[in-house]
């Protein structure tokens, strides 16, 4: 029998700092995995310290946003027949000592995609004004998918190749892909679980969350949610 | 309408149809935008002339000046232009992110023929 191969990717943007870290704890957590950055169009060193430290690395040509790089980590783990695609921040939030746990829940409960959950464990991880928010569209996501939904935005992903065909599709959506995302898989009859996993506070203090960005989030998110359920072709 | 007036209006839907033809002759239009812009500056060509025709246009929309009919033509004309406009830009983002996507998937995989190139070399 052929071993199942799992990639690791991290999409990353000006994470000069913060990437040797996170690829070095993956590489301790889970050894047999591959690691794929994508850089999304970073103006540091990214690219060079990230190859040099035996990671694949995928440059977006200029900076597409998040959701834009995921997608082209799931793009190439599926043009390299990847089983299983672990997706990590670039920025050092996660601790990469969960990937096997959430890696051995996936193929224990047969689910699709496995979220490693920030509110699980303990909730004053995160923020208070952002934790409302993630916990109202995570109330949302709970009501529409009928299944307890905590942390539709966590970047601490496992999924399996089911997952990922229908991520590369144009449906996915690439400005902040979170609660309309679970709602869209649950929909198209895939099988989401969450376990608890423990976050570090960003190191380096930015978060792509600033300035009038959360408002655009909220405002999209809702017209994202309420448009998906009368969409027909996920 | 006041000869003065219809002068006015008559010289500048005439610029405008004469320039949008012009850019569509040295490529700086595509005929798919053009088709929007040359029908608008015939209808302000028309109706002056046709003045009947704006009046009973004036009566069906229940606007109280001919005046009125020709701004509010005039509002919806951007309006619709600006939505398609919108719709085109959206579907450029689209192809541009596929673009760079494939663009970065292939030069990953280019770069990996070239290190194995150097290696056996």
């Amino acid at each position: 029998m052929e071993t199942e191969r799992t990639i690791v990717i991290i999409p990353s943007y000006n994470e000069e700092k913060n990437i040797p870290k996170v690829i070095e704890g993956i590489k301790n957590s889970i050894s047999k995995a591959d690691i794929a950055i994508i850089d999304d169009g970073s103006s540091d060193n990214t690219s060079l310290i990230a190859k040099s430290l035996g990671a694949e690395v995928i440059k977006l040509p200029f900076n597409m946003g998040y959701g834009v790089a995921l997608q082209t980590g799931y793009k190439y783990a599926l043009e390299n027949n990847y089983d299983y695609i672990v997706q990590i921040d670039g920025d050092g939030q996660h601790d990469p000592r969960y990937i096997e746990d959430i890696l051995r829940e996936l193929k224990k409960e047969k689910v699709d995609l496995v979220i490693g959950s920030r509110f699980l464990a303990n909730k004053n991880q995160v923020p208070f004004f952002r934790r409302l928010v993630i916990q109202l569209f995570a109330s949302i996501a709970s009501f529409l998918t009928g299944h307890k939904i905590t942390d539709p935005c966590s970047g601490l992903r496992v999924m399996n190749k089911k997952i990922t065909r229908f991520l590369v599709k144009d449906i996915y959506p690439e400005d902040y892909p979170d609660a309309d995302l679970i709602i869209i898989l649950h929909r198209a009859g895939l099988r989401i679980k969450e376990i608890p996993v423990k976050v570090y506070p960003n190191v380096q203090g930015k978060s792509m969350h600033s300035g009038l960005r959360p408002l655009y989030y909220v405002y999209k998110m809702f017209l994202s949610v309420l448009l998906t359920l009368f969409r027909r072709d996920y | 309408m006041p000869l003065r007036q219809k002068i006015v209006v008559l010289s500048i839907a005439i610029f405008i149809f004469i320039l949008v033809l012009e850019l569509v002759r040295r490529r700086k239009l595509r005929e798919e935008y053009s088709l929007l812009w040359l029908l608008t500056s015939l209808a302000m060509i028309i109706l002056p002339i046709q003045y009947d025709w704006l009046v009973r246009i004036t009566h069906l929309i229940g606007a109280a000046l001919p005046t009125s009919t020709l701004f509010f033509f005039g509002l919806m004309f951007l309006i619709i232009i600006n939505i398609h406009f919108s719709v085109k830009i959206s579907k450029l983002s689209n192809q541009i992110k596929k673009l760079a996507q494939e663009n970065a998937l292939l030069r990953n995989r280019l770069e990996k023929i070239e290190d194995r190139e150097k290696q056996n070399s």
